[in-house]
């Protein structure tokens, strides 16, 4: 057996597992060294979906950066939108009113639960529990009602303004927030049942893309992976902004990382925030939603249409931008794949002079072959969905 | 001589339009109203003519034209010989396997004695597997030939995986074969008279274990390795397009029918309806003379036969569309590590229950 | 929180090292000199009142018509002391060149390779230095001030 095995020629096989392959979600590259089914060695090539996100930002003014970060994580653009109008109202020292921060809130949390259910039904998918992926998509369906019916976009929202929102909450969304949550509640039931306890669906995750607590620190992991560690860090906790402090919810953690406990803590993060949106909801005050400050945002139209310092105000902002002090800051808020920073330097012009986002899903991408060598070909399906590699986000 | 003659074409036409006609494209349609039904879907129901949809039965017509009209793609570096016989090996067994299935009794009709099945071969089980174990060579071509590394995997996948289910599955079968005393599925299927002998209260383990077995050997979802679409973009087949690529789909429609219909043979009382024996039913049409009472019979019969037939393929159905996807290794052990040595159990109680009794 | 502990720290440790801090906002900054980055990279790492374990983000901010042209700048953050710093060491365009930090926090390896990418500055050291986002065989740094904002490239086809 031996004298065949030296004289059988034997070479390991490499495989270009995308840009274009069903796992891949169309815009990256694994070039992949295979042993028969077993992953010798791995590269990870992203930059399929780069459009220049930073250097699009310096060519406008700070307010039309908001649709672009729409396209960042465009599975939670809420959040994108929330965090970059926190990171510039730090930049120039204002607070929104209070019943905006609970707007956003809201905002926040829907985003985070469609991405939750987003991501945990492409996992079923591609692990074949097709049915599974389709209870969720039908959830996430109706939280992107909820959406519409709050923003009038149900993926690409713009909602949210520098200094205030773009619209109050509309009628009837308590109502419709209660509909939509038992639905979303009955479908969790569900999938939880076809999944958490399904023997075929834990060998698959069980004990694969598992990550120790140190490691994970040093690659840079936050969010529900880090979390999944065992590590309870959550922007929203340890460094509360908006009106985080003032809600009772949890923060979900794993204990060996794998991708087994990803998946748990997610499905967790779905109940939590579903509570946060109802404890937001019924402590909503009155008030307004926007800054009352001409200079940074916009005035009700009626008041640019009939007063004349309305109108300039409403002129300068729009030709010239609005203009924050020079300065830099860091601000960072809990995305739903992690911590989502916005690092921001003004030269006190209206456009910004740099504007960069710390993506969470980009060193989580980076330690894909950390997470796969020595493992089987078939791992990388459910450990690259648990990872939840945003293209959008990661190549911006 | 010639009434023979008659005889056997009407069975080869009646079973071959059966599955072929009616089988293999309205699975596509149940497949897709199965899941839908699962999935709070609509399902299928664009494809119109003259604005009558038909539930969507007309995407199966559709589906057909697609085909007809896509390119016979070959990538550059195949070998063209065996990438295009790949799909024959894999189709011809599949349709032949239902020439030993009997669907319906013995009868005497006008003088003439009738045996609703195609070949009744006294080697009849074996034959099912010869010829499944023959549609192994079908995939391992098609994924070697496609010169593509995914089709190479997929096909490496297939051959292990389908020749260890293989082993487990004739091992699976040897409980029947020791109950009954027979490999002739019409016999085999003459004793399930009693409803209380039908294959499922005297081989309970071993129907589980066949069923698991065959929907492996089929490879289907869970079992679906070898084309896992998410691994191995489709597997064997991924270069394959056009009336190629729906001879595997069909191969695979046609041997969930197969499986279903060996399964009713061996363990679901044949053609036989639970609690009347074939006597009670003649007995049931004696007002239509005795011509009209075996044809009245022999009507029940099929009819009985294709429901449970049916009805095991809505149940593959519902565990497709409702299990996950196990991993490589986690099928070869669960064939080698829990099947195999299970049904060398099932065997063992089997062949000690059968001599002490 | 006590603000500017770590500033303290750090002037004490490196009085050579540190060129300006400040606190704008409540962002802790502190401008160290680039040849020092990974000493006391691996000092904010280690030392048990910091203990900054997260590398968050590493960036580079391109003052056109300043000199030192670049900013590389890290955020980095402490789990345990729920702090964050921000550290920049300015870099000249003529020796775009400074330590890697990849031996201290191995999450750095890919935000170096963007930086790399983005503004053509190397890293010494960094196990894999070469172009990210971008292919390979584009040219210039795109997010250099002085990078046309309209200039487009021909994408040339696939490199095996």
């Amino acid at each position: 057996m031996s004298d065949l095995m030296k004289d059988l020629h034997t070479e390991h096989m490499v495989i270009n597992m995308g840009p274009s392959h069903p796992v891949t979600h169309g815009t990256v590259k694994f070039l992949v060294t295979l042993d028969g089914e077993n992953i010798v060695d791995m590269k990870v090539d992203i930059g399929y979906l780069h459009r220049g996100f930073e250097k699009m930002c310096e060519s406008g003014t700070w307010q039309q950066v908001i649709p672009y970060t729409d396209r960042l994580n465009y599975v939670s653009p809420l959040i994108n939108n929330v965090g970059y109008a926190l990171a510039v109202e730090k930049l120039i020292g204002i607070e929104v009113p209070e019943r905006c921060q609970y707007l956003r809130v809201i905002a926040c949390e829907l985003s985070r639960i469609a991405d939750h259910l987003t991501n945990v039904a492409a996992g079923g998918l591609e692990l074949g529990a097709f049915t599974a992926f389709l209870y969720f998509v039908e959830a996430r369906e109706l939280v992107w009602d909820l959406i519409e019916m709050l923003c009038g976009a149900r993926v690409t929202v713009n909602f949210v303004r520098i200094g205030g929102l773009k619209n109050d909450l509309p009628q009837g969304f308590q109502d419709k927030t209660r509909a939509v949550f038992k639905e979303c509640r009955r479908l969790w039931n569900d999938v939880d049942k076809l999944l958490t306890k399904n023997r075929i669906f834990i060998d698959r995750v069980r004990n694969v893309g598992d990550i120790s607590a140190e490691e994970a620190i040093a690659y840079g992991f936050t969010g529900p992976c880090l979390r999944a560690c065992g590590i309870p860090y959550d922007v929203r906790k340890a460094q509360p902004y908006l009106v985080y402090d003032r809600m009772d919810f949890e923060v979900p953690i794993g204990e060996t990382g794998d991708n087994f406990d990803k998946y748990l803590v997610r499905m967790e993060e779905i109940q939590q925030s579903m509570k946060i949106v109802e404890q937001a909801l019924s402590q909503l005050p009155d008030g307004p939603i926007n800054l009352d400050l001409p200079q940074y945002r916009m005035q009700p139209k009626e008041d640019i249409y009939h007063r004349i310092d309305s109108l300039i105000f409403h002129f300068k902002t729009v030709i010239d931008g609005i203009k924050p002090p020079p300065g830099e800051v860091y601000f960072a808020v809990e995305g739903a794949n992690g911590e989502l920073g916005f690092y921001l330097v003004s030269d006190g012009s209206g456009k910004p002079y740099k504007c960069r986002v710390r993506p969470p899903c980009f060193p989580l991408t980076a330690a894909m072959p950390r997470l796969m060598k020595g493992r089987l070909i078939a791992d990388i399906v459910p450990t690259f969905d648990m990872i939840n590699m945003i293209g959008g986000e990661c190549d911006r | 001589m010639v009434a023979d003659l008659i005889e056997s074409i009407a069975k080869i036409v009646f079973v071959f339009s059966v599955n072929l006609g009616f089988f293999a494209p309205v699975l596509g349609w149940v497949e897709r109203k199965q899941s839908a039904v699962m999935q709070d879907r609509i399902g299928a129901n664009r494809a119109d003519i003259f604005g009558f949809t038909a539930i969507g039965l007309f995407h199966s017509l559709a589906d057909a034209l697609k085909v007809l009209t896509k390119e016979d793609f070959i990538p550059t570096g195949a070998n063209r010989f065996f990438h295009t016989l790949a799909p024959f090996i894999c189709l011809v067994p599949a349709i032949s396997t239902f020439v030993v299935i009997p669907f319906g009794g013995r009868y005497e009709l006008f003088g003439h004695q009738v045996n609703l099945v195609i070949a009744d071969l006294d080697v009849g089980i074996l034959f099912v597997f010869a010829l499944a174990s023959l549609a192994t060579y079908g995939v391992v071509l098609a994924g070697w030939s496609s010169r593509s590394n995914w089709s190479l995997l997929g096909g490496l996948r297939a051959s292990a995986q389908m020749l260890s289910y293989e082993v487990a599955m004739g091992l699976t079968i040897i409980g029947v074969l020791i109950v009954y005393g027979s490999l002739r599925l019409t016999e085999i299927g003459a004793l399930q008279e009693n409803f209380f002998h039908w294959g499922i209260f005297l081989q309970p383990l071993g129907f589980v274990l066949f069923l698991t077995c065959a929907i492996a050997e089929n490879k289907r979802v869970p079992f679906d390795m070898p084309e896992a679409e998410s691994e191995l973009v489709a597997g064997y087949f991924t270069e394959y397009s056009g009336l190629k690529f729906v001879m595997f789909w069909m191969a695979e429609f046609l041997e969930i029918v197969t499986i279903s219909g060996i399964v009713t043979s061996l363990f679901f009382g044949a053609w036989h309806l639970p609690f009347v024996s074939d006597q009670e039913l003649l007995s049931l049409f004696q007002f239509a003379g005795p011509n009209g009472a075996a044809l009245l019979a022999m009507l029940v019969n099929v009819a009985t036969f294709f429901a449970k037939v049916i009805f095991f393929i809505w149940l593959q159905m519902t565990i497709r569309w409702t299990l996950p996807r196990f991993r490589y290794d986690q099928v070869m052990r669960l064939c080698w590590k829990m099947l195999l040595p299970l049904s060398l159990i099932n065997i063992l109680i089997t062949g000690l229950v059968v001599l002490v009794l | 929180m006590e603000t500017n502990v770590t500033i303290k720290k750090l002037s004490n440790r490196f009085p050579g090292a540190i060129i300006e801090t400040h606190s704008h906002r409540g962002d802790d900054t502190a401008v160290v000199k680039k040849e020092s980055i990974l000493e006391i990279c691996t000092f904010l790492r280690d030392d048990e009142a910091l203990l900054y374990n997260f590398m968050m983000d590493l960036t580079v901010v391109d003052y056109l018509g300043r000199e030192p042209r670049f900013e590389v700048v890290y955020h980095l953050f402490s789990l345990r002391h729920n702090r964050r710093v921000r550290i920049k060491a300015r870099v000249s365009e003529a020796d775009a060149i400074i330590d890697s930090i990849v031996p201290v926090w191995v999450g750095a390896n890919w935000f170096e390779r963007e930086a790399f990418d983005m503004y053509g500055i190397t890293f010494k050291g960094h196990p894999e230095m070469r172009r990210i986002l971008l292919y390979e065989g584009f040219e210039g740094h795109p997010l250099r001030k002085d990078y046309p904002i309209k200039k487009r490239q021909p994408l040339i086809g696939p490199i095996n």
